[in-house]
C-alpha cells in the first residue's frame, strides 16, 4: 500500500493570517462606530472609500506582479491597513485625499517593496505622514460634535465628495481643533502661555468624543492582547514611556507641560498603541525588542508632541522606528537554551 | 494524585512548548500484545546518523534468534541480532525507516516458524557484576536507546574520566501525542525498570535516580510508586511534570527534573546527568538479569486509520504490514503512514519496511488528524513572533527563516540554528502555515554541504599548492641539472680543444 509524503509536523495548524486580521478589525467595530458618533458619519465614506481603494490598488499590484489575487486579498492585511487610514484621517476630508493616502499605503509602501510580510514601513502610517506632509490643511478637517446636529447625512456627502459647504456654512465654523492642536497653536503663539487655562480637562476630552474613542481603542486593544493576536510589549512601551515623560515633566512645571492623563488620552496614542505599533511586519520581532521598540515610540511621541513642529507625533514616531527595528532586532536576541548566560 | 513520595510539578519551568491533545485512549488501556513471527525480518545495513552496519552472516546461512548477525565499528558501534531463525536472503535494496523515503540495502530474514534461539547466557546476578561488565554484556546485547535517538547505550555508561555522573535520569514523559508504548511498560513492568535502574545506577557507580513521567499517565506513575516501595529502592523518585510537549526532549526534560541547562554544545553528562528512556532500562533489564539480547521492542501501533490500536511486542525487523494487519488492517481511507509520533516522526511512502530499534510508534492517520498538503497553503511570514514564543529552546525561527530565505546561512547559524531540536512547535503555531521546520533543516544541510565543499576546496588548494611548489622544486632541479651538464660540457670541449679530434656543434 503506499501513502502519501510528508514533512513533519504533521498536526494541523492553529491559526491563519486571515483569522488574525479579522480579529484586528473585529477590536475596531466599536471605536469606528464611536468616531460615527461623534464626529458625524464621514468615517463611513472614509472607511469605505478606503477599503475599495485598497483592494482595487492590491489587486492591480499583484496582478502585475503575477501573484495569486483572490489568494493575497484573502489575507485581509490590506483591509486592515484601509481601515486604519479611514479611521486616522479627518472625518471631513474631501475624497481624494482618503483615496491618494491609501493609494500610497498600498502600492508605493507595501507592494512595491515586496507585498505582505517585506514592507519596511508601517503602511498605514506612511500613507498618513505623506498625506500630513502633502495637505496640512486637509487633514485637519475634524468636524465640530455640536455642529452635527444640524447636518444631513447628503451634506456630508456633498462636502467630502464636492468640498461644497452647507449655506451659511464655514469650514472652520463646523470644524474644530483637536486638543493636541489647542496646545501647539498656543504655545507656538505664546512659549510662556499657561496650559492650566486651556480647555483641555479631562471632561473636555471626553465631551468631545477623544476620550471615550481612546477608551474604546484601549478595550479593542486588551482584548486583542488576551486573543494572543498582539505583542502586549509595544502598547506597554508606548504607554509606559509617554506616561512617565509626561509625568516628569508635568510634576516639574505643571503650568507649561499638560498631564500625564491627557497624553494618554488625547490624540492618536491609544490607536497607536495597540492597533498601529503593533503591525508585526514593521516592529520589532524579539519580545525584549517590542519593549524597546515600543518605548523608543513613546519616547519620540513626547518629544515632537511638545517640541516638535506637529501636534501628534504617532505616524512619524512608528516609521521612525521602524528604520531602527534591524539594529533593535540585531541587539535583542534572546539568550537561547544550553548558550552561556 | 496523593502518593507518597512522588514530587509533582505546579509549572513547566521551560519557556514555550505546546499543550497538545494526547490522543493517547486509543491504545493505552490495552495490554501489550506478542506478535506473530512475520515471514520476513527486513534489517538496513545503515543507521538513521548514516553509519554503516556490515553484514556478518552471508546469504544462504541459517542463523538463529538471537545471533549477532551485522555491527558498525568504532567506538559508538553497535551489534544487530537476529529476531528469529531463518534462512538469509541475497541483500535487497528495500525502503528503509528513514525520513528520506529513500531505498538503501538490507539484510532480509525469511523466517522458518521454529523460532530456535542461540544458546543463552546463564542469568547472572547482576550485583557481582562489575561496571565494565555491564557495560560489555549491555554492548553485546545490542541496547540503544529506544527513545528514538537510537544512541548506543554502553557508551553512555560507561565511565568517563572527564565527567562526574551523580543523577541518573529516566525519561517516562511520552510527550508526543498517540504514543503510549512507555506508558504501559511503566504500567505492566514496574519492578522490572526498577531492576534495570539498579542495573544502571550500579554501572554507573551513584545512587541517585529520577524517573520523569507525564501527569496524564496517573496509572504509570501509581504502578511505579508501589513497585519503588514494594523493592525498597528508596533512592528512586518520582517526579511528575507537566504535560507540556517537548517535556520528554532530553534537555528539556533533565531542566525540568534537576534545573540543569546541558550546554548547547555538550552533553547531559556535563551538568553530571545520564538519561535513559523507560523502553532502555526495560531492555537493559532483559540483557543483565535474564540474559536476552536486544531482539524485540513494544512499539504503538495507533490513529484512527487503524482498526484495533494497541500496543505490541514486535521483533526487530517486522515490515509495518505484518504489524497493521494484527491490529486488524486499516481502517478507511489512509492520509499518512507516520513513523515515530504526530510532532517528530516521518512519513513513510510504502508500508513493507522494516521496523527498527528506534521505532515507537507506527501512526496510521486519517485526513481529520493529519495536515493535508493542500490545505497548508503557505503565506509570506508576517513576523508575528507566535513561534519565538512557542520555541522550548528560546529560538527566533522567523528571524532563522528570513536569513534562510536569503541564503545567508552563516547569519542563520548565529541565530543558533544548530540549536533548533525540530521538535515541530513552531509549525503548528505559525499562522502563515509556514513548515519552519524543514526550512531549519534545509538550512542545516546546506551549511554542512557548505563545509563540506569548503573541506572539497581547501584540499584542492593544497593539492595545487603542493603540484606548484613540485614544479618549482622540478625547474630548479632541472635548471641545475642543465647547468652541470652545460659545464660538463664545456669541461669537455676545453678538453677536446687540447686533444687533435674537434667535438661537432652541438647547436
Amino acid at each position: 500500500m503506499n501513502f502519501t509524503w510528508a514533512s513533519a509536523p504533521h498536526i494541523k495548524p492553529r491559526d491563519s493570517v486571515s483569522k488574525i486580521m479579522f480579529k484586528v478589525l473585529l477590536a475596531l467595530l466599536p471605536s469606528i462606530f464611536l468616531l460615527a458618533w461623534f464626529f458625524g458619519c464621514g468615517v463611513y465614506i472614509n472607511i469605505l472609500l478606503a477599503t475599495s481603494t485598497a483592494l482595487i490598488a492590491e489587486a492591480m499590484v499583484l496582478k502585475l506582479r503575477g501573484r495569486a489575487v483572490l489568494k493575497c486579498l484573502k489575507d485581509l492585511s490590506a483591509l486592515v491597513t484601509a481601515v486604519l487610514i479611514g479611521i486616522a484621517i479627518p472625518t471631513l476630508a474631501p475624497w481624494w485625499v482618503v483615496v491618494l493616502g491609501t493609494f500610497f499605503a498600498i502600492v508605493i509602501v507595501k507592494q512595491l517593496y515586496g507585498g505582505l510580510g517585506f514592507n519596511l514601513f508601517n503602511p498605514a502610517m506612511a500613507g498618513y505622514a505623506f498625506l500630513l506632509i502633502s495637505f496640512p490643511q486637509e487633514m485637519t478637517a475634524w468636524a465640530m460634535p455640536e455642529s452635527l446636529n444640524v447636518w444631513l447625512f447628503s451634506d456630508i456627502i456633498r462636502l467630502i465628495f464636492s468640498v461644497q459647504l452647507p449655506d451659511a456654512m464655514t469650514i472652520d465654523g463646523i470644524t474644530m481643533a483637536t486638543p493636541l492642536d489647542v496646545v501647539k497653536t498656543q504655545v507656538a503663539m505664546n512659549p510662556y502661555s499657561d496650559v492650566t487655562v486651556l480647555p483641555l480637562g479631562i471632561e473636555t476630552l471626553f465631551a468631545q468624543g477623544w476620550g471615550w474613542l481612546s477608551l474604546s481603542y484601549f478595550v479593542g486593544g486588551l482584548w486583542l492582547v488576551q486573543q494572543g493576536i498582539i505583542a502586549w510589549q509595544i502598547p506597554l512601551g508606548i504607554l509606559s514611556a509617554l506616561a512617565l515623560i509626561s509625568a516628569g515633566f508635568y510634576f516639574y512645571d505643571a503650568q507649561t507641560y499638560t498631564s500625564p492623563l491627557f497624553h494618554l488620552l488625547a490624540g492618536a496614542t491609544m490607536v497607536g498603541a495597540f492597533f498601529i505599533a503593533t503591525d508585526p511586519v514593521t516592529a520589532a520581532t524579539a519580545p525584549k525588542g517590542r519593549f524597546v521598540f515600543g518605548f523608543m515610540i513613546g519616547v519620540l511621541m513626547y518629544l515632537i508632541r511638545v517640541w516638535g513642529g506637529y501636534p501628534d507625533a504617532m505616524a512619524f514616531a512608528v516609521l521612525l522606528m521602524n528604520i531602527a527595528v534591524p539594529v533593535i532586532d540585531y541587539y535583542t536576541q534572546p539568550r537561547v537554551f544550553g548558550t552561556r548566560r | 494524585m496523593d502518593l507518597d513520595g512522588v514530587i509533582v510539578f505546579k509549572g513547566w519551568n521551560l519557556k514555550g512548548g505546546l499543550n497538545l491533545e494526547g490522543h493517547k485512549d486509543l491504545s493505552r488501556q490495552y495490554s501489550i500484545i506478542n506478535t506473530a513471527i512475520p515471514n520476513e525480518l527486513i534489517y538496513p545495513l545503515v543507521d538513521r546518523s548514516g553509519n554503516v552496519q556490515t553484514a556478518l552472516v552471508k546469504a544462504g546461512e541459517r542463523v538463529l534468534k538471537g545471533q549477532v548477525i551485522a555491527g558498525s565499528k568504532g567506538v559508538q558501534g553497535t551489534l544487530l541480532h537476529a529476531a528469529s531463525s531463518g534462512l538469509v536472503k541475497e541483500n535487497e535494496w528495500r525502503m528503509i525507516a528513514h525520513p528520506s523515503g529513500l531505498k538503501s540495502e538490507c539484510l532480509i530474514i525469511a523466517t522458518d516458524g521454529l523460532d530456535e534461539c542461540c544458546p543463552v547466557d546463564e542469568p547472572v546476578d547482576y550485583t557481582q557484576l562489575s561496571a565494565a561488565d555491564i557495560c560489555e554484556k549491555v554492548h553485546q546485547a545490542g541496547i540503544v536507546g529506544l527513545g528514538g535517538a537510537g544512541f548506543p547505550t554502553a557508551v553512555k555508561i560507561t565511565p568517563n574520566n572527564v565527567r562526574t555522573i551523580d543523577t541518573l535520569i529516566i525519561n517516562g514523559v511520552e510527550c508526543e501525542p498517540y504514543i503510549t508504548c512507555d506508558d504501559r511498560l511503566m504500567q505492566q513492568y514496574p519492578s522490572e525498570i526498577l531492576l534495570g535502574i539498579q542495573v544502571l545506577l550500579r554501572a554507573l557507580a551513584i545512587e541517585n535516580c529520577v524517573i520523569g513521567i507525564e501527569e496524564d499517565m496517573p496509572e504509570a506513575i501509581e504502578a511505579i510508586q508501589k513497585a519503588i516501595e514494594c523493592s525498597g529502592f528508596n533512592q528512586i523518585q518520582v517526579k511528575v511534570v507537566p504535560a507540556v510537549y517537548p517535556a520528554g526532549g532530553e534537555r528539556q526534560l533533565i531542566y525540568q527534573l534537576t534545573g540543569r541547562e546541558t550546554p548547547n554544545q555538550g552533553f547531559p553528562a556535563d551538568v553530571g546527568v545520564v538519561c535513559q528512556n523507560v523502553g532502555t532500562v526495560m531492555a537493559v533489564y532483559q540483557a543483565i538479569v535474564k540474559g536476552q539480547v536486544l531482539i524485540e521492542r513494544v512499539v504503538t501501533v495507533t490513529g484512527m486509520g487503524i482498526n484495533k490500536p494497541q500496543n505490541m511486542w514486535a521483533r526487530i525487523g517486522t515490515p509495518i504490514k505484518d504489524l497493521v494487519s494484527q491490529c486488524g488492517g486499516y481502517n478507511g481511507p489512509i492520509e499518512r503512514l507516520i513513523m515515530g509520533g504526530l510532532m517528530m516522526g516521518f512519513s513513510l511512502p510504502d508500508d513493507d519496511v522494516g521496523i527498527t530499534k528506534a521505532t515507537n510508534c507506527i501512526l496510521v492517520a486519517t485526513s481529520k488528524e493529519v495536515t493535508k498538503s493542500s490545505e497548508a497553503e503557505m503565506q509570506p511570514c508576517i513576523r508575528c513572533g507566535e513561534c519565538a514564543l512557542a520555541c522550548p529552546v528560546n529560538l527566533l525561527p522567523q528571524q532563522i527563516y528570513w536569513h534562510s530565505q536569503g541564503g545567508a546561512h552563516q547569519k542563520c547559524q548565529s541565530f543558533g540554528l544548530f540549536d533548533c531540536i525540530e521538535c515541530g512547535c513552531c509549525d503548528v503555531v505559525c499562522p502563515s502555515h509556514i513548515p519552519l521546520v524543514q526550512y531549519l533543516r534545509a538550512s542545516k544541510s546546506k551549511v554542512f554541504l557548505k563545509r563540506r565543499e569548503d573541506e572539497a576546496a581547501m584540499l584542492a588548494k593544497q593539492r595545487f599548492e603542493r603540484r606548484d611548489t613540485r614544479k618549482a622544486q622540478e625547474k630548479v632541479a632541472q635548471e641545475q641539472r642543465i647547468r652541470l651538464k652545460k659545464l660538463a660540457l664545456v669541461k669537455l670541449q676545453k678538453e677536446s680543444a687540447s686533444s687533435p679530434v674537434k667535438m661537432q656543434d652541438k647547436s
